[in-house]
């Protein structure tokens, strides 16, 4: 690899089977000190939205009551997404470690792992190691147990307040926020909810130290990142690299020689065109992903990759308010309009401004986000819209 | 159709009656049945304490609690972009021409129901399918072919 596109082995590697032995260690540190090694590494989440990670947790430790919840988001829909599968497969009794520390320091007992319906077929191994896991807790003198909660094939549940209403045995619809879930989330009880990957960097850094952890990635953008990348590439994989590499860098490594775009955090992410590869940088102070690198070469059509993105959306849609669920629609619609000659080219104009809306006026990241990857497409192929 | 009275006690007495257990009962019938029936969900409501249209309403939400009859074996093929430009379409037309059915419908011996859906998360092995809960990926003609003719004979 070059020397830009820097290998790490951190998430995946050390996977000892001598089980939870920081776990052991990190019972018996004082709250605060694990806050402040999570706040000094730079942890941001891995999920795509990049919340500090620390500053989620004190919120939650700071609120009253003893009936609070943590919740690993495993809910992985993102198209072109699937770190977490192989985390889960890998190396689970990371993440539940991590999930652990999460509820001894905000104060909860319960944790949970919202597994999406997809990746059913992981379940029967998660169960067994999460009977080590309850039975090693208890031994140790440890108040927390973890339980699994399958979802059901809806990419919104991915979205953190639809999970909890998802779990709460209703329709998978976001709520309004704030309340924000550190103070009212599952059970409108404080709750914090994390990424696959997020728990599992918590335990590496309570492991390493965040001295060490820190020396990962840029000043943005700290530590390493697990990458699913897919598409016209000869080595799709799943890789584990440090986070602010320049993308012509990636696309170095990883392309076919021949890419035309990478679209950058899925479909709800942004597409790169080759003429941007050189100055953006993959990281939260560049184009931020939770991992999704969909590589295209000369040979696809990024009309087809939009509609395939608008197709998904519109079905995905929870059709709760109204700028996603007829949005999504008209965008679709619209770029078939133009295609076939329907609508004239300025009509494209106006579907931007209806993206834009929908960012500022959707009621959660689905609809929001839309607009990433439709202006992103658009303005840089128009002319792959039109023809 | 009658509900299956004694499957939803099972799993009511399994997962309990509050609220939180709606999403593990739904998905227990439809392990069992392949399909929440209106029956089901109004005696779910009943041993819930809820109204019919509060089940009805979190049954229909989900893509994979299907509230009509479905075969025994349900094939979801991944249709978004990556497996769908590494030859979904010719996966599907294969399916198609197996089962001798479209995509939505149900083989008339009620053996497989053949669907589309949305991202795996198997992007780097595409194109990639569901049966039931296992994955399929990597797919060819050919493998298709090999699957299919497996779960003929189941």
């Amino acid at each position: 690899m070059s020397e830009f596109v820097k290998r790490v082995d951190l998430i995946f590697g050390e996977y000892s089977d001598q089980k939870y032995k920081t776990l052991e260690k990190i019972v018996s540190r004082p709250n605060d000190d694990i806050i402040k090694d999570i706040l000094d590494s730079g942890l941001r989440g891995r999920g795509g939205a990049g919340f500090p990670t620390a500053m989620k947790w004190k919120f939650a430790m700071e609120q009253p009551g003893d009936e609070k919840y943590v919740i690993c988001n495993a809910d992985e829909g993102e198209p072109g997404t699937f770190k977490d599968r192989e985390i889960l497969t890998q190396v689970p009794r990371k993440v539940f470690a991590g999930m652990a520390i999460c509820g001894k320091v905000i104060g909860a007992k319960k944790g949970y792992i919202y597994l999406r319906g997809e990746y059913h077929y992981l379940l029967p191994g998660l169960l067994k190691e999460i009977d080590v896991y309850n039975t090693f807790a208890k031994e140790l003198g440890i108040d927390f147990a973890i339980e699994i909660r399958m979802g059901s094939g809806a990419y919104i549940c991915g979205e953190e307040s639809a999970l909890f209403e998802s779990m709460e045995g209703k329709r998978g619809e976001p709520r309004n926020k704030p309340p924000y879930p550190t103070v009212s989330g599952y059970l409108n009880k404080p709750t914090v909810i994390n990424n696959v990957e997020t728990f599992v960097n918590v335990l590496m850094i309570c492991r390493i130290g965040p001295v060490k952890y820190k020396k990962l990635g840029t000043r943005d953008s700290r530590g390493s990142k697990v990458f699913s990348v897919s598409g016209d590439t000869p080595i799709a994989g799943i890789y584990e690299l440090e986070l602010g590499m320049p993308l012509e860098k990636f696309v170095e490594e990883f392309g076919d020689g021949d890419t035309k775009a990478v679209q950058v955090g899925g479909a709800s992410g942004f597409c790169v065109p080759r003429k941007k590869f050189k100055d953006t940088i993959i990281g939260f102070e560049g184009v931020p992903t939770g991992g999704s690198m969909m590589i295209f070469n000369s040979s696809r059509s990024m009309y087809n990759v939009l509609h395939n993105y608008l197709d998904f959306f519109e079905e995905e849609s929870c059709g709760q308010c109204t700028p996603c669920r007829v949005g999504c629609q008209q965008l679709r619609k619209g770029i078939e309009a133009i295609k076939s000659g329907d609508k004239p080219v300025t009509y494209l104009d106006q579907l931007i401004k209806l993206s834009e809306t929908m960012k500022i006026t959707a009621k959660c990241g689905l609809g929001q986000s839309v607009a990433n990857s439709f202006s992103s497409i658009v303005t840089n192929f128009k002319e792959e819209m039109i023809y | 159709m009658p509900a299956n009275n004694n499957l939803i006690k099972e799993l009511v007495n399994k997962y309990g009656r509050d609220r939180t257990s709606l999403m593990p009962i739904l998905q227990g019938v439809v392990e069992q049945n392949n399909f929440i029936s209106d029956m089901d969900m109004t005696e779910i409501a009943k041993e819930l304490d809820l109204s019919a249209a509060q089940v009805f309403g979190t049954a229909t939400f989900y893509s994979f609690l299907d509230t009509i009859p479905r075969g025994r074996f349900v094939i979801r093929v991944c249709k978004t972009i990556i497996c769908d430009m590494h030859g979904k379409k010719m996966i599907l037309q294969t399916l198609e021409n197996l089962l001798k059915i479209k995509v939505g419908e149900t083989t008339q011996d009620k053996k497989f129901t053949l669907l589309e859906t949305n991202c795996l998360g198997w992007c780097h092995k595409g194109p990639s399918m569901l049966i039931n809960h296992d994955v399929y990926s990597e797919l060819t003609a050919e493998t298709v072919h090999e699957i299919i003719a497996e779960y003929m004979h189941k």
